[in-house]
């Protein structure tokens, strides 16, 4: 008898474990699995050498927020450092992308029927506790976007009802970020997390050998409760194979198929970048989350801002109610051809999915803070009033949001050719009063600013693009008269056009606020339901005559008709209003 | 094993299955006696850092003639409840602003929206938001994007030429 026979007989004797890891390893298994079966292995081996990398990064990581920033440099500064790290995100990436598929398929196939609704919950809480291992091996690289990253999951962790305060300073270790903070997130994703998914893949795999392995489903064939185990030996009986080799191997060469991946990827593209240093009064800061909860972070940006409380606490938690509750539906057909409705919610989660991670990639709302300047090119001249203006456009932050020629921010609309769509007045209309997602301007721009960015855009047209006759007729009324306004006009043409029927010119309140002292006070207006405090100067009053209907003075009833004066007729009164001081 | 457990159970009368079952909720109890004397402690001292404690202290941030009229500046200072081994990540900052002599405004870093550092930029007079687009007026009121809420401020003080902030916690809105 050859030693190593010996060896494994005495084994056996004393432990009993030989013949109970070969009876499990060759225990029988549908035929016909095929490659689809495959990937939730892939998601041990993917944890495997997360545990197995985890442990080397832990030689040099120091899990202090003073330290830790300085010994992740430490592991980049070395060849093997840099790989192990790359092997550790690569791995955690591929995680999240086998057991994302893993999911998939046993929703398509309808694995999780019966008799593995425990299966399938068990996975769930995989998926869970993996993307809690995602979120906190993110803020473990203790860089500039960790500390953001935490805040911002802290800050969500606060919109829970009662609670949340405290939910908050639980997750960053106190009312501030500082040395508590980096060591609990140590805690959960060194010791807590990983014992937990150690111990639920242990119950994991139990119940794929406890109940089998699925079958592959076919069209027609029910799940019937009642039968379905007796039905299922009968068929393990008569067509069943050794699960070692017959299956094992595909998952095997699959398996090295995905560690010869991530260790390509390492050594291509390295590790996640290590940002600047965790350090809070560094204001300038673009944090973002890993990929894996950019979709999250683009529906923040996205959805519309009323419904976030609810999406933040109550997504979260509809999210694990469905995947808990999709094996209530635990028998009937189990092929996707049989089954459209699942098929396509899948689709569509997918998609949606999908979606907001590339917006978030994109992040069409984020400023530009650092959008290269109109050049003369773009704007067509090199001095004037429409050059005068595009230097508005760069300097007052214009260019943040919105892309001219390809130049610029994509928060707001393209303003390439912005002279087709809007008309002078409505541009300043959009500067004065703001728009959705767009900031009231009538502070920051001053009379020449405006006209001189009225200017610049009026050229931004289509050539040969013919606009609608009623835009250009509104066009043609031309900008605002240039002509010397005396104040005795604007008396008149306010006395004739009612004005002073309702607005005094000796400080006496009315149904409107007093003309006199008004140019140059300050008043709070109520914008979109929000109160703001502006200074009465040529915009404002031309903003308030032209539009009374949009900014309400507070303590005025929203009742003032909109008169019908020409431009020139709208400065005169304005140069009659300076003179009451 | 399975035969065996039965005819053990089978041999045992009346009294064994009283006794048994006493026995058996003694060893329940102790298991979870034993659970909640290790755990208890445990849970106590992780739950600790989330009970409102911070002391609010007053922090100098410079003289007060570093600050001119009407700029607003970025301070920054390292929270006094911060341990050494906190290293960077116990500073802080706030956006300051000398409005008049001695009257000051100052923002915290953190959008209202979910906590990110917003940045003043100066030619639009507007605090910035990285992180969802939220953007503010000068004095702190919503512009633009998601944020909730105006910008939250620190109290300032001017004490023997010196301007003072207190510092608060992180806000969590
Ligand atoms: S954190 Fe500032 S916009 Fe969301």
């Amino acid at each position: 008898m050859k030693l190593s026979e010996k060896f494994l007989q005495w084994l056996e004797s004393r432990t009993g474990l030989v013949k109970l890891i070969v009876s499990q390893a060759v225990h029988p298994v549908p035929p016909g699995a095929r490659w689809k079966y495959v990937f939730g292995s892939a998601v041990l081996t993917a944890f495997i050498l997360q545990v197995v990398t985890g442990v080397g990064l832990l030689t040099t990581y120091v899990s202090s927020s003073g330290g830790a920033y300085q010994s992740l440099k430490q592991i980049d500064s070395s060849q093997l450092g840099t790989f192990l790290r790359g092997m550790h995100w690569w791995g955690a990436s591929a995680m999240v992308v086998m057991i994302i598929i893993h999911l998939c398929r046993v929703f398509l196939t309808g694995s999780y029927k019966f008799p593995r609704e425990a299966n399938w919950l068990t996975g769930v809480l995989l998926l869970g506790l993996t993307i809690v291992m995602a979120f906190s091996g993110q803020i473990m690289r203790w860089d500039q976007d960790a500390i953001w990253s935490l805040v911002v999951g802290a800050d969500m962790a606060g919109r829970v009802p009662l609670i949340g305060n405290w939910l908050a300073h639980f997750m960053i270790g106190g009312e501030v970020l500082g040395s508590d903070t980096l060591s609990r997130i140590f805690d959960v994703h060194v010791f807590v997390v990983p014992l937990l998914i150690a111990s639920v893949v242990g119950l994991h795999l139990y119940l794929v050998l406890y109940n089998g392995v699925s079958e592959p489903p076919v069209p027609g064939q029910t799940v019937n409760p009642a039968t379905y185990r007796s039905e299922y030996e009968d068929m393990l009986r008569k067509k069943g194979v050794p699960f070692w080799p017959e299956a094992a191997w595909r998952d095997m060469i699959f398996s090295v198929a995905v560690v010869a991946g991530i260790l390509l990827l390492a050594w291509i593209a390295g590790p996640h970048k290590l940002g600047k240093p965790p350090d809070a009064s560094q204001v300038i800061a673009h944090p973002m989350p890993d990929w894996y909860l950019l979709w999250f972070y683009a529906m923040l940006a996205l959805l519309p801002h009323s419904l976030e409380n609810y999406i933040i606490v109550a997504a979260p938690i509809l999210i694990v109610l469905v995947l808990v509750f999709i094996p209530l539906n635990n028998r009937g057909e189990r092929h996707p051809v049989k089954r459209p409705l699942e098929v396509t919610a899948l689709i569509f989660v997918i998609s949606a999915l999908g979606a907001f991670t590339m917006a978030g990639k994109q992040e069409p709302w984020y400023p530009h803070f650092n959008a290269a300047p109109l050049t003369a090119d773009i704007i067509g001249a090199s001095s004037g009033p429409v050059y005068d203006g595009a230097m508005v456009f760069n300097e007052k932050g214009c260019i943040y949001c919105h892309t001219i020629e390809g130049h610029g921010g994509k928060r707001g609309p393209d303003l390439t050719y912005i002279a087709d769509r809007l008309t002078r007045n409505q541009l300043t209309l959009r500067f004065m009063n703001g728009a959705y997602n767009m900031p009231v301007f009538a502070h920051t721009l001053t009379t020449t600013d405006t006209e001189d960015l009225l200017e610049f855009l009026s050229t931004r047209k289509r050539p040969g693009y013919t606009v609608g006759k009623q835009l250009s007729a509104v066009r043609s009324a031309g900008p605002p008269s240039q002509a010397v306004s005396t104040a005795s006009e604007g008396l008149a043409i306010a006395k004739s056009k009612g004005c002073l029927g309702c607005h005094s010119t000796d400080g006496k309140p009315m149904i409107g606020p007093s003309w006199k002292g008004i140019y140059g006070s300050k008043v709070t207006v109520i914008i979109n339901g929000k109160r703001v405090v502006k200074t009465v100067d040529e915009n404002y009053l031309k903003f308030m005559i032209t539009n009374p209907d949009v900014w309400i003075v507070k303590g005025y009833q929203p009742i003032m008709p909109k008169i019908s004066l020409s431009p020139g007729q709208v400065d005169k009164i304005i140069a009659y209003i300076k003179t009451l001081k | 094993m399975k035969n065996d457990n039965e005819n053990m159970l089978h041999r045992s009368g009346e009294a064994d299955f009283g006794r048994r079952r006493f026995l058996s909720r003694v060893g329940m109890a102790a298991g979870a006696l034993i659970a909640v004397a290790m755990g208890l402690p445990v849970i106590g001292y992780i739950l600790k850092p989330s009970l409102p404690k911070m002391r609010r202290q007053w922090v100098p941030v410079g003289q007060i003639n570093q600050f001119n009229i009407g700029d607003t500046v970025f301070v920054s200072f390292t929270n006094p409840s911060a341990t050494a081994w906190a290293g960077v990540t116990g500073k802080t900052g706030a956006w300051v602003r000398r409005v008049a002599d001695s009257d000051f405004i100052a923002f915290v870093i953190n959008c209202s929206h979910e906590g990110c550092p917003v940045r003043w930029e100066a030619s639009t007079k507007m605090f910035f938001c990285p992180c969802h687009g939220s953007v503010y007026y000068e004095d702190g009121v919503v512009a633009a994007g998601p944020a909730p809420i105006a910008l939250q401020r620190f109290k300032v003080r001017v004490r023997g030429g010196q301007v003072e902030l207190q510092t608060r916690p992180i806000p969590i809105t």
